[in-house]
């Protein structure tokens, strides 16, 4: 479905994404996981083509095609997507109507069952707008309902366990296995191992480098005993990783 | 017996008023109070219970006088259709309104010129709101294509104790042409004021909007908000100012300019003043170009650049 294959991106000099080779099979929920500033968010955007970042080389190859030079909504109307780690905030544009621009043409009760597997009471939310009024964590919430009502056949999910409080995370989990289980694809991508085991395959990424891709028990196992206690965070060496 | 000519200016202020996003069968309707003014001339004018409207025709347009009765609480909203229809005309509407004690109303105004080349359209409003009245007032305009128009509203408003001014004007639809909006609100006791004014500015469009809130009384709270779009070589300036005067009053000033176009300018000038130590007033402002994090969040969904723009634009004019 996906093939990322030796992309590069260098930026003002400094490389952000090294070499970086990747698969996200069809069906499959892959997980990313990696430190703060390893270059995970930049992947996320690379793919989808958003904050004008380019490749400074590379192929993002998607059903067979490559599509590192098409614009965003290119992008996403060949089926890709993008829940974001920070959403951004638009005044005056309904959760109702946020959620019908997936171009599914949805139904209400459809839109509705989208925000129920995030853990949102429609009642509540289907007629506010997606501006400062909401939280972080709701506004994070509403973001993968607008995910799940596009059904894309690539979801790229950047941190979407981050600013959700305990009670609602095994919601969020839920609503991407069903999302998976509906057809999509998923990239997930995180900072937490508990988040990667719901991943059929885990990569590990460090200073802009996949250095290990496997199974989630044995690579989350991994990341733990070496990523968490590394010194050398960005900046990879053999001998301690 | 209504002469033809009469009959069909009628016709054709509520053909323009449907256009408008106006509710035809409301200005048809006897449980509702509404006034249509074509140019100078009085074409409709009813009121309901709670309600007296007065009218004289002027040279240049028409004298309005608004009473709401004391304890009155109209159930539908009021009505008013202002307009010119052809090409040319001046409209000066002079109006003068009384909200009393403990009344409650809601005003739709729809003012239109979708023929606009060379139109002058005024409102001078002398306002008074009682102790704990409350009156709602939403004035939409759809101006035609041409730009050839001049919209020059200006109010003053005076909420007392516990009384609820809460006004929004909104020029999207059309080309602006010139606006020049001064509304001036003076609160006492616990009045509660909120300003609104919502402009797309396009072409040679020249907006310029004055929000002054007067926050007198003890515990008396203000709001002015702008929410501006400008493109082609539009320009806008607003002032956004409120005077906390008293103890426990409380204001503020929100103004968002959207610049979508080189050759377009945005101005603003919030003036926060405080000469009572215990009030609070603040301010904020933003102006420049459209969010490109937004215009993404938008095109991930597939939307082309033009769409996600024109969602953000209607969003923020909403």
């Amino acid at each position: 479905m996906l093939a990322v294959q030796n992309l590069c991106l260098r930026l003002n000099g400094k490389s952000i994404i090294d070499d970086l080779s990747l698969e996200v099979k069809q069906g499959e929920i892959h997980g990313i996981l990696g430190e703060n500033g390893t270059g995970k968010t930049t992947i996320a955007y690379l793919i989808m083509g958003v904050n004008n970042y380019k490749p400074t080389a590379g192929k993002i190859i998607f059903d067979g095609r490559d599509v590192a030079n098409l614009s965003v909504s290119r992008r996403a109307r060949l089926g890709i997507s993008l829940a974001w780690q920070e959403p951004a905030r638009i005044e005056g544009l309904t959760v109702r109507d946020y959620l019908r621009l997936s171009g599914n043409n949805f139904g209400i009760e459809q839109i509705k069952n989208c925000l129920r597997m995030v853990g949102l009471e429609p009642a509540q939310y289907l007629d506010r707008d997606i501006d400062a009024t909401l939280s972080g964590g709701e506004r994070k919430r509403i973001e993968l309902a607008s995910v799940l009502a596009m059904r894309p056949k690539l979801a790229i999910l950047d941190e979407p366990d981050s600013g959700i409080d305990i009670v609602a995370l095994p919601l969020i989990l839920n609503g991407i296995v069903e999302m998976n289980r509906q057809g999509s694809s998923v990239l997930l991508i995180t900072h937490s191992e508990k988040m990667a085991e719901i991943a059929h395959r885990v990569s590990i990424l460090c200073a802009g480098k996949i250095i290990r891709t496997g199974a989630p028990l044995e690579t989350n196992q991994w990341f733990k005993d070496n990523c968490r206690t590394c010194l050398h965070i960005n900046e990879p060496q053999t001998e301690v990783i | 017996m209504i002469s033809q000519s009469v009959a069909k200016e009628y016709q054709g202020m509520l053909d323009a008023y449907e256009k408008a996003g106006g509710d035809k069968n409301a200005l048809k309707s006897k449980d509702i109070a509404k006034l249509v003014i074509h140019k100078n001339r009085v074409l409709s004018n009813d009121g309901v219970k709670g309600i007296n409207i007065k009218t004289r025709e002027t040279k240049s347009g028409v004298n309005v006088n608004l009473q709401v009765e004391e304890g009155a609480k109209i159930p539908h909203p009021v009505h008013l259709c202002f307009g010119v229809l052809p090409k040319e005309g001046l409209q000066e509407i002079i109006m003068k309104v009384n909200a009393e004690d403990n009344s409650e109303v809601s005003v739709i105004a729809h003012c239109i010129f979708p023929n606009a080349v060379k139109v002058i359209h005024k409102m001078d409003a002398d306002i008074n709101i009682g102790n704990n009245a409350r009156f709602d007032y939403k004035e939409t305009h759809y101006h035609g294509e041409f730009g050839g128009i001049e919209v020059i509203p200006k109010a003053k408003i005076r909420v007392g104790k516990g009384g609820v001014w809460q006004s929004t004007f909104t020029l999207s639809q059309g080309l602006v042409g010139k606006l020049d909006y001064d509304f001036e609100v003076f609160c006492e006791e616990k009045a509660v004021a909120e300003l609104v004014v919502k402009a797309y500015g396009k072409g040679s469009d020249e907006i310029k909007v004055w929000e002054k809130i007067h926050l007198n009384g003890t515990g008396a709270r203000g709001l002015a908000k702008s929410r501006i779009v400008l493109s082609d070589k539009a320009k806008a300036e607003v002032k956004g100012e409120t005077y906390g005067n008293a103890p426990l009053a409380r204001g503020h000033v929100d103004c968002i300019e959207l610049v979508n176009g080189k050759e377009a300018v945005a101005r603003a000038i919030p003036i926060v003043s405080v000469t009572d130590g215990r009030a609070k007033v603040t301010h904020e402002a933003a102006i420049g170009s459209i969010d490109r994090k937004q215009v993404e969040t938008l095109m991930a969904r597939g939307l082309d650049e033009n769409e996600a723009v024109d969602v953000i634009v209607r969003g923020i004019l909403r």
